[in-house]
């Protein structure tokens, strides 16, 4: 890491703490954050020159402060009426607050309950899931909003104008900025673990033409899901998202070829696999197993299907026996068409492609799937029925979502010419 | 006598807070000075915009799951049966009371918070 670069991280980190604690203070989240960002801004002028203070987080905690109540002043001075109406602290007005009133460091502990109020508002279920997930980009992981929108292949001033909407709601419907209580907290904690399994699923998602403007959503999937954990150490779904998180992202780079092809599980080079990821998801799973006390939910069976792939010495060498029983055990908790695809998977490789196409024949609901229609393909092949097998991958190729599936799925096409005579 | 409720339908790029809609607002005040010198006018609200709403349901009926959904209920097959006033602290607060009104387990709430523009 370069100056800058731990600059940005440290920015990053102590960024997001300081706004938690400042948003509950001021009482305003869309204020705490103007101030943050007003604050960064002069840390990004100031440290190059000072060099990084012992004590960043005090340090932007005050100019923050500062930043805020001079926005809360001139906002006051604007409109005092609507603004003590719009705040869900206190019913302080802004002008009784004293900078002495604000602790400038906050204890570990109300540190801890102030970032889950700010996990819980960004990911409340009054928000949409698109709202969901650009606050917890922007004001959780601290990312830019460009760098935001081009993640997901929107124009910037779509992804200002969805962060806009999602903090005035906050503001006028009044979500509250609280942890949830405990009737509410498994689901509120589900929908939390959702987003953050979006951020990494669309990052595997193929991606648009200017790749290398991209963020790795990868890599801010995990640092949300390290941040979760961290907070909730006795939450084992927090510790498995985690798990299955690191174990996925360790196929990364074995995923896509030289070309930028992608490559499927069966033909991965493995020993460009990332072992020191694999190993710290292994560790993290252990600890939610712990945790769970023998009642797994749907992120540990996820994560213990990425350790029997990611520990396995090859493809032929998988223990499917094992990964149709955590297939059938998620499959019994969420119902899901995919689920029951990849079940069909292990099965053919399991007992024989036999059993692979009749696993296939009962699933509803992937008629329109290229993965469906190759998997479907493949069983056939391997059957014999060449024919056959080439009428699924027409359709395949036909439904495929993005130019180099189209191209792998042709090749398999092209490779079934000898058998077709 | 009957009451009747008003409900006031806007295509949502004229609603009263779009800016060429503020020239109609001395309109709104004069028709409510009226109406109530009349003892017509027993209340009314001005309404956030549809995107500030949130719409729950509670599924499996009474004491069931809450699902909250972003936005306004849009259901052709479904029409306005009524409408209740909330005052609460916050969203959880107001989604806990809805939570318990048979309308929720019947058919669907709409929670949209209103906007403070009477002087």
């Amino acid at each position: 890491m370069n100056a800058t670069d731990t600059l940005v991280e440290v920015l990053r980190s102590e960024g997001v703490r300081v706004l938690a604690t400042l948003a509950r203070t001021i009482g305003d989240l869309a204020v705490a954050e103007d101030a943050l960002s007003e604050a960064t801004i002069t840390a990004l002028d100031a440290w190059p020159k000072t060099g990084i203070p012992d004590n960043p987080r005090a340090w932007l905690a005050v100019v923050a402060r500062r930043k805020a109540l001079d926005l809360l002043r001139r906002e006051s001075a604007r409109a005092a009426k609507e603004t003590a109406a719009f705040r869900w602290g206190t019913g302080a007005a802004p002008d009784q607050i004293e900078e002495g009133v604000i602790e400038a460091m906050e204890p570990e502990t109300s540190l801890r309950d102030d970032m889950l109020r700010l996990i819980f508002t960004c990911c409340h279920p009054a928000l949409g899931r698109e709202a969901q997930v650009a606050l917890s980009l922007r004001t959780l992981a601290r990312l830019e909003v460009p760098a935001i929108a081009r993640a997901f292949l929107v124009p910037e001033p779509t992804m200002a104008k969805r962060l806009v909407r999602a903090r005035s709601k906050i503001a006028t419907a009044r979500i509250p900025y609280a942890i949830p209580a405990d009737p509410e907290l498994p689901g509120r904690l589900a929908s939390v673990l959702a987003v953050v399994y979006l951020i990494a699923t669309e990052a595997h998602a193929p991606t648009g033409a200017d790749a290398v403007a991209l963020i790795d959503l990868e890599a801010e999937a995990i640092r949300l899901a390290r941040l979760l954990a961290g907070l909730m150490p006795d939450e084992p779904e927090a510790l498995s998202l985690l798990a299955l998180l690191l174990l996925t992202s360790a196929r990364t780079a074995a995923r896509t070829d030289a070309d930028g092809n992608p490559v499927t599980l069966a033909a991965q080079d493995r020993t460009r696999w990332n072992r020191a990821a694999i190993a710290e998801g292994s560790a993290r799973l252990s600890e939610a197993v712990t945790r769970s006390g023998g009642v797994a939910g749907p992120y540990q069976l996820q994560a213990h299907l990425a350790a029997a792939h990611s520990t396995a010495p090859s493809w032929q060498e998988t223990d499917w026996g094992r990964i149709i029983g955590l297939y059938d055990l998620l499959g019994s908790i969420t119902a899901n068409p995919v689920v029951a695809l990849n079940r069909a998977v292990a099965v053919a490789e399991h007992h024989g492609p036999a059993a692979g196409l009749a696993a296939l024949k009962t699933i509803v609901g992937l008629e329109y799937s290229h993965l469906w229609h190759a998997a479907t393909a493949d069983n056939l092949r391997r059957l014999g029925r060449a024919s056959e097998a080439a009428g699924e991958l027409q359709t395949a190729v036909t439904l495929a979502p993005s130019e180099p599936e189209r191209r792998l799925l042709l090749d398999r096409l092209r490779a079934l010419r000898p058998e077709l005579g | 006598m009957t009451q009747y409720v008003a409900l006031l339908y806007y295509d949502k790029n004229q609603y009263w807070d779009s800016p060429p809609e503020a020239e109609f607002a001395p309109d709104y005040t004069e028709f409510a000075r009226r109406a109530t010198e009349a003892g017509v006018m027993r209340g009314g609200e001005a309404l956030h915009p549809v995107t500030m709403s949130t719409t729950i349901t509670v599924s499996g009926g009474k004491g069931g799951d809450v699902l909250l959904v972003d936005g306004p209920y849009a259901e052709a097959k479904e029409v306005l049966g009524g409408y209740f006033l909330l005052e609460a602290a916050n969203l959880d607060e107001a989604v806990a009371w809805a939570a318990q009104n048979p309308g929720a387990w019947r058919g669907k709430i709409e929670l949209r918070p209103i906007a403070p523009i009477h002087p």
